[in-house]
């Protein structure tokens, strides 16, 4: 075993399928609980990829619910690759949404060739104000923004309850004494185009579209250096002639940015309105915190995440059909869900120690002078 | 040394320690070819050798780290099979590893009890564990606080926390892995009085080093190692730094430079009564006034932490005046960024590598390109020519001789001679006019310091005015026209290599004011 996992090949590609691996390891979990809950675990899994895969629509259903994860999921990678960490996913994808509904319903009779991008700008640039703000408080203040990315969540759901029940409410709704805080429904003609007849929209396109171009912009563009240098060593950074404070604001405008697309192409995809139960979550379906999950089960590589983000889909779209079929709890969904997260996120330290080991070892037979590496020494002596 | 069979420990001695005819392979390198080795109660034994030569090696399998291939160990004439450091340290074996194995934010009693267990069971009896410390401080000289945590101390503190551990583990015998290397003369001196100490108690001590002086200070035998030979163990009466040198690269080592006068020509640099602050906001340099000629290489000595790290700082544009003018080249460039620097032909090599100078996670050939990364011909219109930077990675690790597996491989696996070259691979590449060198050979063995010696003086040759900040005197005077001491961020003095001594030097570096 030892031998055979020391073969470089075979260890490197052990290590790229250790998060597939983990993922696997996560259901078996899922199974066990599924037992103790009385449900054939098979029967189970099985309704859940017919939920999620069974025919076109629930297909068409697991790639709509994959768009918003992997698009602040893409934002997700610039933030953490940045070293800074963006938890205001939903408040931006909130900022996004509103901005662009308020833009679409100011101008109904503009032709949706002109409308539809013009809103996916404003779900951009929304989200980019939103998350900014926070990142010109940790820059220039030195605000926590973990701390920062949360309160405008807050903040951002109080906005939208208020002027979906007020300002932007629905004229028939005002009219009503039920006051459903909703908007109007947007002119149709600014519907995304379906791409076959499900409810699969020119959003998905997007999102993978710009999944290659965030590949590019952090790995070959000056501006990715930056982020990315700063996001290792503000020290070494500074010494390289970056502004680091500037590439601190860039990383979290650029992150909320993102949601704030993807609130757009949910409006503009989906909902054709916004609607509020008076949580984020009523509108975000919690994909402010999944796209997170999702980023960093692809390894916040902006490509391993198109893939992360199509799983995570299909267990949200799935969960429903399981659900139904087996009379489980949904929560058993989120648990599963919560157990993946565990298992990948542990998979990857497993993985990155791993590769340190190799790279030692590998460094000790052309060197044979080991690197420093506290880490690892303090595993050997505590062994 | 005494008789007694009993450290003041309590500990047992180890009288005699025999490593014999120790082979380690690993795939395609032979580390350690039957190596003998030995050490005796009550003396110290310094390992010399080159990166690579096998030093670490052979350590580690004394410690239990690596199982050897051959050979045995006999300790007081049994022989012992020493598995993994839980049998070494049982067998009154510890090892100063070069990097602390201290837990930053725990207390120094936390630290030493750390991994031990509690005489009170699942309670905590660091009390106990804190008594013993002060005991054992008090035996060697120790001083240090058990209730200090440890990012608080200096590293030479830090360094003393690492030796109670492996003493209060009973250890009868210590490995000192470059101990050395981090710290600053004054420690040094400080550090040799609590060897000296536990030699006369009757430990045995290895001791590893670069700095060819200090084993010549110390040490009772040396042995050197080379290509995992052992190329021959010395009494230190009759030997000296060139023969030791010489066994080490199997070559003759002119540790003294051939160097050529250069006609004073034009002012690079000049510093105009500079004033600035520490990071804690004290005044760390005060009133500077340096001139700094092409050609020229102007040695600023002092004991670290004088203002250098600051001085270095203040003309890379990394931190700010409070007062004064820096100018380069005829221009006022007093509160310009580290990019218009860079810029303007300033190369720097920074002190604490790892922290400044380079990002660990990032590839070299990231690194190589870290202060050129905008610039053509690595980039073009905001986007990186990967073309471009491979072939210079390429360039920069072959005339280098920068030993890693490939340009792909992050800088973290790196060891510090080859992350030093990168560094000076970067820096010098750009034939800059203007180079800050600080501290650049330290922790360097004598293959990578003559390089880097070599490097600056073929730099000096080529017109560059650099500054050469050292605490090496041996450094400074080897390779400076003009030696600046520095001390309490003033300068002392500026006195030609040819009238500088180290007496002088040293008294001034001491604030005396001639």
């Amino acid at each position: 075993m030892e031998k055979w996992l020391r073969s470089e090949s075979v260890s490197k590609l052990a290590d790229a399928l250790l998060p597939v691996f983990a993922a696997l390891a996560a259901l078996a979990v899922g199974a066990l609980m599924l037992l103790v809950l009385g449900a054939n675990p098979f029967e189970a899994f099985g309704a859940l990829l017919d939920g999620a895969f069974g025919s076109a629509n629930s297909l068409a259903d697991t790639v709509v619910k994959a768009t918003p994860l992997l698009l602040i999921g893409l934002g997700i990678c610039i933030s953490f690759r940045g070293n800074v960490i963006n938890i205001g996913g939903e408040g931006q994808m909130i900022i996004g949404a509103l901005l662009a509904t308020a833009l679409g319903l100011a101008f109904p009779d503009w032709p949706g060739i002109v409308m539809i991008p013009l809103a996916m700008l404003a779900g951009f640039v929304g989200g980019a104000f939103w998350g900014g703000i926070p990142g010109a408080l940790k820059a220039y203040f030195n605000v926590n923004e973990i701390l920062s990315t949360i309160m405008m969540n807050a903040i951002a759901v109080q906005l939208m309850n208020f002027l979906l029940s007020g300002p932007m409410i629905d004229p028939v709704q005002a009219a009503k004494a039920s006051q459903i805080p909703q908007t109007a429904r947007l002119s149709t003609s600014f519907d995304l185009p379906r791409l076959i007849p499900t409810r699969l929209h020119l959003g998905a396109g997007i999102a993978v579209l710009l999944a290659i171009l965030v590949y590019i912009l952090l790995w070959r563009t000056t501006i990715g250096y930056r982020i990315r240098a700063v996001g290792q060593n503000r020290f070494a950074s500074r010494y390289a002639g970056i502004d680091v404070k500037r590439q601190i604001v860039l990383a979290l405008l650029l992150s909320g940015a993102f949601a704030g697309l993807a609130g757009a192409i949910q409006v503009f995809g989906i909902n054709h309105r916004m609607i509020t139960d008076g949580s984020a979550t009523g509108f975000t379906g919690n994909a402010g915190f999944n796209g997170i999950v999702a980023a960093l089960f692809g390894q916040l590589n902006p490509i391993g995440t198109i893939p992360a983000a199509f799983f995570f889909g299909a267990l949200l779209v799935g969960a429903n059909k399981l659900q139904r079929v087996m009379q489980v709890p949904s929560a058993l969904i989120t648990t599963i869900n919560g157990l993946v997260v565990v298992f990948v996120v542990s998979s990857e330290k497993w993985r990155k120690t791993r590769e340190q080991k190799r790279l030692t070892d590998m460094m000790a037979e052309i060197d044979g002078d080991p690197p420093p590496n506290p880490e690892k020494a303090v595993k050997e002596v505590g062994s | 040394m005494s008789d007694s069979q009993l450290l003041p420990t309590g500990q047992k001695k180890i009288n005699h320690l025999e490593m014999i005819e120790i082979s380690k392979f690993f795939p395609g390198v032979i580390a350690n070819n039957r190596v003998n080795f030995d050490v005796k109660a009550g003396e110290v034994h310094a390992l010399l050798g080159e990166n690579g030569a096998g030093k670490s090696t052979l350590m580690k399998v004394l410690y239990g780290l690596y199982p050897p291939e051959e050979g045995a160990i006999k300790l007081d004439g049994e022989q012992v099979v020493i598995g993994s450091p839980v049998d070494s340290i049982g067998l009154g074996i510890g090892m100063i590893h070069q990097h602390f194995m201290l837990v930053e934010s725990l207390t120094v009693a936390e630290n030493v009890a750390l991994g031990l267990a509690s005489t009170r069971g699942p309670l905590t009896d660091l009390d106990i564990v804190s008594q013993r410390i002060q005991e054992l401080s008090e035996i060697y000289g120790l001083q240090v606080d058990p209730k200090a945590l440890i990012w608080q101390l200096s590293v030479g503190q830090q360094q003393r926390v690492e030796i109670i551990k492996a003493l209060y583990r009973g250890a009868a015998l210590l490995i000192l892995d470059e101990p050395t290397a981090v710290l600053t003369p004054q420690e040094v001196d400080e550090f040799f009085l609590t060897m000296r100490k536990m030699m006369d108690d009757g430990h045995a001590l290895i001791f590893i080093s670069h700095k060819l002086h200090e084993v010549l200070d110390i040490s009772h035998r040396i042995s050197v190692l080379r290509d995992g030979h052992m190329i021959g163990t010395i009494p230190v009466e009759g030997a000296t730094k060139e023969k030791l040198a010489e066994m080490m690269v199997g070559r003759e080592i002119g540790l003294k430079k051939e160097r050529v006068s250069n006609e004073k020509s034009e002012k690079k640099l000049i510093l105009k009564n500079i004033s600035a602050q520490s990071d804690r906001g004290t005044p760390a340099l005060k009133g500077i006034d340096l001139e700094v000629y092409s050609g020229e290489i102007l040695g600023v000595a002092g004991v670290s932490g004088n203002g250098q790290k600051e001085l270095a700082e203040v003309i890379t544009g990394l931190r700010n005046v409070t007062s004064g003018q820096v100018v380069l080249e005829d221009e006022d460039v007093t509160g310009l960024s580290p990019k218009e620097l860079i810029n303007r032909s300033l190369s720097y090599i920074p002190e604490e590598r790892m922290r400044d100078g380079m990002i660990k996670e990032f590839t070299v050939a990231e690194n190589l390109i870290l202060r050129e990364y905008d610039q053509l011909p690595f980039a073009n219109n905001g986007f990186l020519n990967l073309k471009n930077i491979s072939t210079h990675s390429d360039e920069m690790i072959k005339s280098f001789n920068v030993k890693t597996p490939s340009q792909e491989t992050t800088v973290k696996s790196l060891s510090g001679g080859n992350i030093q070259k990168l560094v000076l691979a970067r820096e010098l590449f750009r034939k800059p006019r203007t180079l800050i060198a600080a501290q650049p050979t330290r922790g360097l063995d004598i293959g990578a310091m003559e390089y880097v010696h070599l490097r600056l003086l073929e730099q000096r040759e080529e017109g560059t005015a650099t500054i050469l900040i050292s605490e090496d005197l041996d450094e400074i005077l080897a390779l400076s026209d003009r030696i600046a001491v520095i001390f309490e961020g003033e300068i002392m003095g500026i006195i030609d290599r040819e009238e500088a001594t180290t007496e002088r030097l040293g008294l001034m570096m001491a604030g005396v004011v001639e």
